[in-house]
């Protein structure tokens, strides 16, 4: 496998979409050249604008220009777009505005900028807005089919993170990316690992540690986490009997409470969940961090191994 | 249109009278801010602005954005008075059957964005007036402020944006009642020297008597001939103007009036404001 950027396949299908359609806008907030939205102010200077630090301008300035015809994509880092979280509420969400927010550099994987950097709490804050639909590509080949998907299919608001870090490319090139629907990537029947973004690369790794065990594994892309697969999550536990969440974010909030509480109301089963605890990251290598946060391929498969000691919820008085 | 200050003046009343109305009929609202703003919005819809209730959509149309969207009745009685709606739903504000929500909503024929939350406005009129550049439109976008709204930081990013894109098509006018929901904005957060403020951040800036028609006719003809960049008009208004005891107090920044005598005692000297 070989390991590519999102970032780079943010800005320039950008480019590719601004050629075809004129409409199109960009906004970002200083940082243009680390999110790639730089490619494209290059190509369309007369549609990009870079409003500064001052994210709270560059949101209700996206409003705007939605309201009056454009459809646009405004971008800046995962984290501080959070602290527009009432702009997007009212100005973007309430008026149900067809804005796009990609950011980069969420999660842990922003590396050596450390703790203040490491949004892991994004998923949850923005899942809980009404209207906003939330999307985490696993490689360079979705996130290009999410762009093409959002211009195209959809006149509603969306948040789209992306990581610093380039990764292993896990679709075929001739993937297309359905809001709402879950990806299968490996198949198995003793246990689902549902898992998004820098997670999925881990989990079908850990299918591989769990396989030499005797334990098949199904490996599901949940890029789509709001909506949510639903059905799919319901059919993979009744199926295996046994879910694994995996995710670049605090399991509060995140894809782990939102299956929680899809199997408890759905089809109870045994459930574990990996990623951020109740805490904040840590300057240190993009990599080694998964390690000290114990959210690599191990820790994965021991919460599998851990569910198949855990009683079936129908075999309980 | 073109409408004296005689028949100006006969429809702000009108609207005022509506105001009182609307938060008495809903026991709740705000009816200070916007009774400060009502002559400016009856001199925008009546006289300066290019709209047409029969379409509320066209893209060429004067937008405004009620950036300070607690002054729901002022706009609502406003669009209603302009035949964007009937003046019959006035009396579903704040009511759960209505669309009027307690708030500027954006499902109210003839409101251009939601807005509740302060901040936003402008920042929504940049977006609206880049786009308007664009498309080579000759559209106006009108933002009304409230003098204890700029307190918020989202409106000076914004002020650095017109200036930047240098947004000749940008009016904001700010509805400078010297009065916020604690007390008198100089105690609460004194803004100094709004006007020099402004200007440092490159607007056209022009200051006037906000309830005084011929000066808000003038003022928005100048921003309109103005082509170097956004103008930011300081309208100095009275708290809760036409109502005595309304006037000049944070009491009534949202509260209607708290009694059937105070609800009569409006509504009379509305009234005779008419007939002086």
């Amino acid at each position: 496998m070989t390991a590519e950027s999102l970032r780079d396949a943010y800005g320039n299908t950008l480019v590719d979409l601004g050629k075809a359609h004129n409409d199109l806008v960009v906004l970002d907030a200083d940082l243009s050249s680390s999110t790639r939205t730089s490619v494209f102010g290059k190509a369309f200077p007369e549609r990009f604008f870079n409003m500064g630090i001052s994210e709270q301008s560059m949101v209700t300035t996206a409003a705007g220009l939605a309201l009056s015809g454009k459809k646009v994509f405004a971008s800046t880092f995962a984290v501080f777009l959070t602290r527009t979280y009432e702009q997007l509420r009212q100005s973007i969400c309430y008026n149900n505005l067809d804005v796009k927010f990609v950011v980069t550099h969420a999660g842990l994987t922003v590396g050596e900028d450390g703790a203040t950097h490491q949004i892991v709490e994004d998923v949850g804050i923005m899942s809980g807005l009404p209207n906003m639909h939330v999307v985490v590509p696993g490689d360079s080949i979705e996130t290009a089919s999410v762009m093409h998907y959002l211009y195209e299919k959809t006149k509603t608001p969306f948040y789209v993170r992306l990581s610093r870090e380039k990764f292993e490319v896990v679709n075929d090139r001739g993937y297309e990316f359905r809001l709402g629907k879950g990806v299968t990537l490996k198949d198995g029947s003793d246990i689902t690992i549902l898992a998004y973004g820098a997670m999925i690369n881990f989990s079908l790794k850990a299918a591989d540690i769990l396989k030499a065990k005797g334990i098949d594994a199904r490996v599901i892309n949940m890029s789509s986490i709001k909506p949510i697969d639903r059905d799919m999550v319901i059919k993979a536990a009744r199926e295996t009997g046994r879910v694994v969440t995996a995710e670049e974010h605090s399991i509060y909030n995140g894809l782990g409470s939102r299956v929680a509480e899809i199997i408890s109301e759905g089809y109870p089963v045994p459930l574990r969940r990996v990623g951020m605890k109740d805490n904040f990251g840590k300057s240190g290598k993009a990599w080694e961090l998964f390690d000290y946060f114990h959210m690599t391929a191990d820790d994965i498969a021991k919460a599998s191994e851990e569910c198949f000691r855990v009683e079936k919820y129908e075999n309980i008085p | 249109m073109d409408y004296g200050n005689v028949e100006l003046k006969k429809i702000a009343n009108k609207i005022r009278h509506d105001i009182i109305e609307m938060v008495y009929g809903a026991n709740s609202g705000h009816p200070g801010g916007s009774l400060s703003i009502t002559d400016i919005l009856t001199v925008l819809y009546f006289k300066e602005m290019n709209i047409d209730p029969e379409e509320p959509d066209d893209p060429g149309r004067d937008r405004l954005v009620m950036s300070k969207g607690h002054a729901s009745p002022g706009l609502y009685a406003t669009l209603a008075e302009r035949g964007f709606f009937p003046t019959s739903l006035l009396s579903g504000f704040r009511k759960l059957s209505s669309k009027l929500e307690g708030h500027v909503h954006r499902g109210v024929p003839g409101v251009e964005t939601s807005t509740g939350s302060l901040g936003q406005g402008l920042g929504i009129g940049v977006g609206m007036a880049l786009a308007g550049k664009l498309d080579h439109r000759d559209y106006r976008v009108y933002v009304i402020l409230g003098d204890g709204e700029i307190e918020e930081g989202n409106v000076w990013e914004s002020m650095m944006a017109g200036s930047k894109y240098k947004l000749s098509h940008l009016i904001a006018i700010l509805d400078k009642n010297r009065v916020q929901l604690d007390g008198f904005t100089d105690d609460i957060m004194p803004m100094g020297n709004i006007r020099a403020k402004a200007e440092s951040f490159g607007w056209n800036v022009i200051e006037i008597n906000g309830h005084n028609y011929d000066e808000i006719v003038s003022a928005i003809e100048s921003a309109k001939a103005y082509a170097g960049g956004p103008t930011f008009i300081i309208a100095n208004t009275v708290k809760g103007k036409g109502v005595s005891y309304m006037e000049n107090t944070a009491k009534y920044h949202g509260s209607p009036p708290a009694s059937r005598e105070e609800y009569e005692k409006a509504i009379s000297e509305l009234d005779m404001e008419l007939i002086q």
